[in-house]
């Protein structure tokens, strides 16, 4: 398997850690509530399909990384950096 | 006053010459990291290129300047080797003395670029990995810096800690390589 | 026996080597297969469960049966093919699954016990009792069945593996697998071509085809030199690719020095390749399907692409006498092969009607053979033609059932291939693997002028996709354009056994039995009969297998599909995947500035992590760790101790929010610290539970180093990074690992101040260097940085210098601390002398404790915002009735207290349900003299004093103890302050 890296470019996967649901960034308020800090620490989707998840090269230049993926297909769809994607959303 | 006598990260282990291939402890000079600040890109171009007369290295980019190096590092960081950093480049970015945290390695010979085929997961072809470009990425298990000083030639760093390791998968890829020749 | 005339082996160049008990000759080129053959060798395995005799059967990679064993002893290499085994000057081989010899095996009794060991026989015989399932059952079955074995001892031969990437992967170098990469090359592509084989040409050297007017053997070699002038090429002969993998990964298994004998030096058996191509050509040819018939395995029977391979490649006939039997025009092409080549033909056996004669031989159409004799090899046949049977003299029969394109590599990404009637197989699905385009025989395409154009075609398609263009002229040569057509044959029906699965001895009779037992898919099918399984994984099977079974059960073939085609197409060896890792490259070994030095001193050397600590300092005299260690802990009591805490992990954190990140990630407010300080920091996760913790110094207005603990660095850091670059974007602060850079040493000890004294170039004082103080010093005359923090509870430091002169100023602090009454101390003391303070590390901070847990709830500020926060005031995690961290002493009779013992109330059952706590960490304290733990006890905080049962299941020791606050020395700190 192997992940375009915005910075670096195509790279093999044993570069990347692999975090999880890119729900991560979305980080609730302190008073957001119980339901939503559960379904943002805890509460995860587990689709045949499309996904969006966090990744970083870990190994490479440290980037966390955002991943569109089909985990039937394993065809990438798209990879954009996590801090791009926190600036615009924050 | 008791003195303190320094050893290099790789002393005792190297040089080693194997088949096509010499591998030596490379002394690329004062490592310093340049993280820029929020904002502070451009200022710290232009004060990096007064200073030291090195452009900011493009991503997989190194940038020379006589004995200077400015080798990207990562994600907005590149490492300055050879001098010490001029001290206005600290208003514009965060430095960071890392002179002793990497042991250094010179890598040169006509198989070269096979001996890190064997541990390097990246495209090292010529055509793809040019003189002067450089990568983060992997050599066997550790977290490395390689870039091409030359056709045949490559600079890596790896952790200090790490030097043995590094000399250990190198002259077993190295005594392979040469094996087929 | 050799033919003359034929072949592309080196006749100037004889080669001797052993089989078994004997030595043969061959010739350069030849493999074990092809001569033994040649010196009249028919018998060269016993077969997977009747232990039938067996020889060759194809001549290539997808063997069955001729499997041997190269080399003895620990090197010794089982399951080699000896139709891939190249000879050489002392090569070794012996063949497998037969005792005391090959020619008389004893579990040769299994073969005449055959009517009750048909599929199924083990599952329903060996049922009862259930005892002798592991331990008398599977014994027998495994001795009795099997293949070749590994030594069991430590392989010494070396394998490699490396990483290739290019423009387009070629896949097979023959006709069409040659044309790709001439193609692609010429118009500039970086192209691998990479072939199993150890000749390139494919077929075109087992073949008497003409290509461009020239023989096929010579037009391959010439395009293979054109391919090997040209630098954008890099040609891979003796190389499998095993597996298409995600993203145009491959992965490829070169055989490095199979074929020399050569060890030793460096030099490598294998290679394990990763190769990723942005295109790739898969020309992988087609396998020859064998016709099921009674005792349709004996040696001398093979296919008859085999029979024409050895005859054309290698200069053999596998008989004096050849019979052919097929269903398709390949029959005819191997008998006239044989004829021109002097070799007498028995006769033609056809299954077809309307067939032509085609040569000066005996041909019957519309006929089947239906059986053979022959105890330890064939000697003649059963030929049946209108309800008629016959026999046929023949000591080799080359049987053909068509081909099968070799379409494993398309379906390795779970894709299915498709049902062609046209050649009554399965051809690729076209965009089963992104990038792969299939072309050749093993797209369905089998003349040669055929396989050329679509090698070609493929090319271009590849070159478009690489933004490529072809080079004009150049069309495809000149050939054989001969249709293929065959007449469906699977099984010829009659009594006994017909074989479909040389390999694991399945017969038409066990499929049609397992379609009886409702075993109906082909995947049930598969795992009842164990067909298509072991190293040829059904090559040679799955299709009539397949067939039968769809006749048994009334569907279509295309209905019954097929199995999975997983990698690898052919077998790795695990020392090829694992290449590297063995040894000293299993893991990097991280060692501290001051490693050679504790191993001069005798320290026993453990792991944390990827580090290696020094265990202790034994001295003259000591012959127990205890010993050591209890000394080393009163060093640090009494006089002074040095320790290499270098492995912790340090971040430099600089810039303007640097402050705020810390408090963002700590529960506790680092911005408000004063510079030149150090504060205690807990770092949580976001579900509430503690991560780590540490001391963070504050060296600048926006500056601060970190320390982790050296287990948790790595995770730390990946931490920071998600935090500043997910969670808090907009902040502004760099931060990166400085662990390597600085040697950092612990100084502690009453007598630390007067130790570091002599080497500061300024002595400092409580006034200067108060309890949690740090700054910059010069340590004889370097410069480096102090920290006033304490692990141990006493007067403590620790002192930073940039690494290259660790080693040096950790023999300066020893021997200053020995001067003193003190020395170095390892981590046996260090875990001690934290013990009976009550610090906790990782034993404590678990992964399931909270801040509220190990008592610092308070820490968690009221005042701003942290990772971790709001998870962790969720009221369970704040329940009185949690496990609440505490203290043990032992109070009865067994003074012994053991880390993971769990904790009961006197009197009370040792079960689960009574679980009230248990003991995270352990040590003897030579400062009280007795054992002490840590750990955790539900409502632990208000049971001080409480008498409990320690109870270690495991090591079967039971103790009482009490439970007391977990700060054993000095709890008030007047040491560390003092």
């Amino acid at each position: 398997m192997r992940l375009t890296c915005p910075i670096c470019g195509d790279r093999d996967r044993r570069e990347f850690y692999y975090q999880g649901d890119a729900v991560a960034l979305d980080r609730p308020d302190g008073g957001a509530g119980a339901e939503t800090w559960d379904g943002y620490v805890h509460l995860r989707d587990n689709p045949a399909g499309r996904t969006r998840d966090l990744w970083q090269h870990e190994a490479g230049c440290g980037a966390w990384i955002v991943v569109l993926r089909d985990t039937v297909s394993h065809e990438v769809f798209g990879v954009e950096l996590a801090m791009s994607v926190g600036e615009a959303g924050a | 006053m008791a003195e303190l006598t320094g050893k290099t990260p790789c002393d005792g282990l190297l040089p080693l010459e194997i088949g096509a291939v010499t591998l030596v402890e490379a002394d690329p000079g004062r490592l310093t990291s340049v993280a820029p600040y929020r904002g502070g890109a451009e200022a710290l171009g232009r004060a990096l290129v007064s200073a030291h007369g090195l452009d900011w290295p493009a991503p997989n980019r190194m940038s020379v300047k006589g004995a200077a190096r400015l080798i990207w590092f990562g994600r907005d960081m590149a490492l300055l080797a050879g001098p010490a950093p001029a001290p206005g480049l600290a208003e514009h970015a965060a430095l960071t003395d890392q002179s002793d945290a990497w042991a250094a390695v010179d890598l040169a010979g006509d198989d070269a670029e096979q001996v890190l085929a064997r541990l390097v997961p990246i495209d090292l072809r010529a055509a793809h990995f040019a003189v002067g470009h450089t990568a983060r990425t992997l050599i066997g298990h550790m977290t490395a810096s390689i870039t091409r000083l030359g056709p045949d030639r490559f600079l890596i760093l790896v952790f200090r800690s790490m030097a043995g390791t590094l000399v250990h998968d190198l002259k077993t890829a190295l005594e392979a390589v040469a094996a087929r020749r | 026996m050799r033919v003359d005339g034929k072949g592309l082996i080196d006749r100037d160049r004889a080669v001797s080597f052993r089989f078994n008990d004997r030595y043969y000759t061959g010739f350069a080129g030849d493999t074990v297969a092809s001569a033994l053959l040649a010196n009249g060798v028919r018998l060269m395995g016993r077969s997977f469960k009747y232990h039938r005799p067996r020889g060759v059967l194809t001549a290539g990679s997808e063997e069955p049966n001729a499997l041997v064993t190269v080399g003895q002893g620990a090197a010794q290499d089982p399951n080699v093919r000896a139709t891939v085994q190249e000879i050489y000057r002392g090569l070794a081989v012996r063949s497998q699954n037969a005792w005391p010899s090959l020619r008389l095996d004893a579990m040769e009794v299994n073969d005449f016990a055959w009517p009750f060991l048909g599929a199924g026989f083990y599952y329903k015989t060996f049922m009862w009792p259930r005892a002798f399932w592991e331990r008398v059952y599977e014994p027998v079955i495994r001795r009795a069945a099997g293949l070749g074995g590994l030594s069991g001892r430590h392989n010494p031969d070396a394998y490699e593996k490396a990483f290739a990437f290019c423009d387009l992967l070629v896949i097979g170098a023959g006709p069409a697998g040659l044309m790709a990469a001439l193609t692609a090359a010429r118009a500039g592509a970086d192209v691998i071509l990479a072939d199993e084989d150890s000749l390139m040409g494919g077929r075109l050297n087992a073949e008497t085809y003409r290509v461009d007017g020239q023989a096929g053997p010579d037009w391959a070699a010439e395009a293979v030199a054109e391919l090997a002038g040209l630098p954008n090429v890099r040609l891979m002969p003796r190389t499998t690719v095993t597996g298409a993998y995600d993203q145009g990964t491959f992965g490829a298994l070169e055989r490095v020095n199979h074929h020399t004998g050569r060890r030793g030096g460096g030099a490598v058996l294998e290679c394990f390749w990763r190769i990723v191509a942005r295109q790739s050509v898969l020309a992988a040819g087609a396998l020859e399907r064998p016709v099921a018939f009674r005792d349709n395995d004996r040696p001398g029977i093979m296919t008859a692409g085999a029979v024409r391979a050895y005859l054309n490649r290698w200069g053999v006939s596998p008989g004096a006498r050849v019979a052919v039997f097929g269903n398709n025009d390949d029959a005819h092409r191997t008998a006239q092969d044989l004829i021109e080549a002097g070799v007498e033909v028995a006769a033609l056996i056809d299954s077809r009607e309307d067939v032509a004669q085609s040569g000066d031989y005996k041909t019957y159409a519309g006929a089947h053979v239906c059986g053979s004799s022959g105890r330890q090899g064939l000697r003649r046949i059963t030929v049946r033609r209108a309800g008629r049977e016959f026999q046929v003299e023949a000591d080799c029969l080359a049987m053909s059932g068509g081909w099968n394109p070799t379409v494993h590599l398309t379906c390795h990404l779970n894709r299915r291939p498709t049902w062609s009637d046209e050649i009554q197989s399965f051809v690729p699905t076209p965009g089963a693997v992104p990038g792969m385009t299939a072309a050749g025989a093993c797209n369905g395409v089998f003349s040669t002028a055929g396989c050329l154009k679509d090698g070609a075609d493929a090319a271009r398609t590849a070159l478009k996709a690489l933004g490529l263009r072809p080079r004009r002229g150049g069309g495809v040569p000149d050939a054989d354009d001969t249709a293929y057509r065959l007449q469906p044959l699977w099984a010829v029906p009659g009594k006994g056994r017909a074989w479909l699965d040389f390999q694991n001895d399945v017969t038409v009779k066990d499929v049609k039995q397992a379609a009886v037992e409702n075993f109906r898919s082909v995947e049930h099918m598969k795992r009842y009969t164990t067909q298509g399984m072991a190293t040829d994984q059904g090559k040679n099977s799955n299709m009539a297998a397949l067939a039968v079974l769809a006749d048994a059960t009334g569907q279509g073939i295309a209905q019954t599909g097929t199995t999975t085609f997983r990698p690898p197409y052919s077998p790795v060896s695990i020392a090829a995947m694992g290449a590297g890792a063995q040894g000293m490259g299993f893991a990097p070994r991280r060692l501290t500035t001051s490693h050679a030095t504790s191993v001069a001193e005798g320290a026993p050397m453990i792991e944390a992590g990827l580090w290696y600590r020094p265990s202790y300092f034994p001295r003259a005299g000591e012959t127990t760790w205890r010993q050591s260690c209890d000394r080393e802990v009163g060093m640090v009591r009494d006089a002074v101790g040095v320790c290499d805490v270098s492995t912790l992990g340090k971040i430099d954190i600089q810039g303007a929010d640097a402050g705020a990140f810390l408090d963002l990630v700590y529960c506790n407010t680092f911005s408000s610290l004063a510079e030149g300080r150090v504060r205690y920091g807990l770092m949580l996760r976001e579900d509430g539970h503690v991560m780590d913790d540490g001391t963070t110094a504050r060296l600048g207005p926006h500056h601060y180093v970190m320390t982790t603990t050296t287990a948790a660095a790595g995770n730390v850091m990946r931490h920071l990074d998600f935090v500043s670059q997910c969670v808090a974007p907009k902040l502004d602060l760099r931060f990166t690992s400085v662990t390597e850079h600085w040697a950092q040493f612990a100084v502690a000890g009453p007598n630390s101040r007067e130790l570091l004294n002599g080497l500061l170039d300024a002595p400092i004082d409580d006034g200067t260097f108060p309890f949690m103080a740090c700054g910059p010093v010069t340590v004889a005359g370097v410069a480096g940085r102090l920290f006033r923090i304490s692990f141990s509870g006493e007067h403590a430091y620790e002192v930073a210098v940039p690494s290259r002169y660790g080693e040096s100023l950790f023999k300066l602090l020893v021997a200053r601390a020995q001067a003193l009454g003190g020395g170095a101390y390892g981590m046996e003391a260090l875990n001690v002398l934290r013990i009976e303070k009550g610090h906790i590390t990782h034993a404590e901070i678990h992964g399931r404790t909270t801040a509220f847990d190990i008592g610092f709830a308070r820490m968690i500020s009221a005042g701003k915002d942290c990772i971790g926060k709001v998870m962790a005031a969720r009221e369970g995690l704040l329940d009185e009735e949690r496990e609440q961290l505490v203290g043990f002493r032992p109070v009865g009779a067994v003074r012994q207290l053991t880390a993971g013992a769990h904790v009961f109330e006197q009197g009370a059952e040792a079960t689960r349900v009574n679980d009230q706590g248990y003991v995270t960490s352990v040590a003897f304290s030579p400062t009280l003299g007795h054992f002490i733990g840590l750990g955790f006890v539900k409502r632990g905080r208000a049971r001080h004093g409480e008498v409990m049962r320690m109870v270690d299941r495991m090591r079967g020791i039971e103790a009482e103890i009490e439970i007391c606050a977990p700060v054993f020395v000095d709890p008030e700190g007047g040491r560390t302050r003092g």
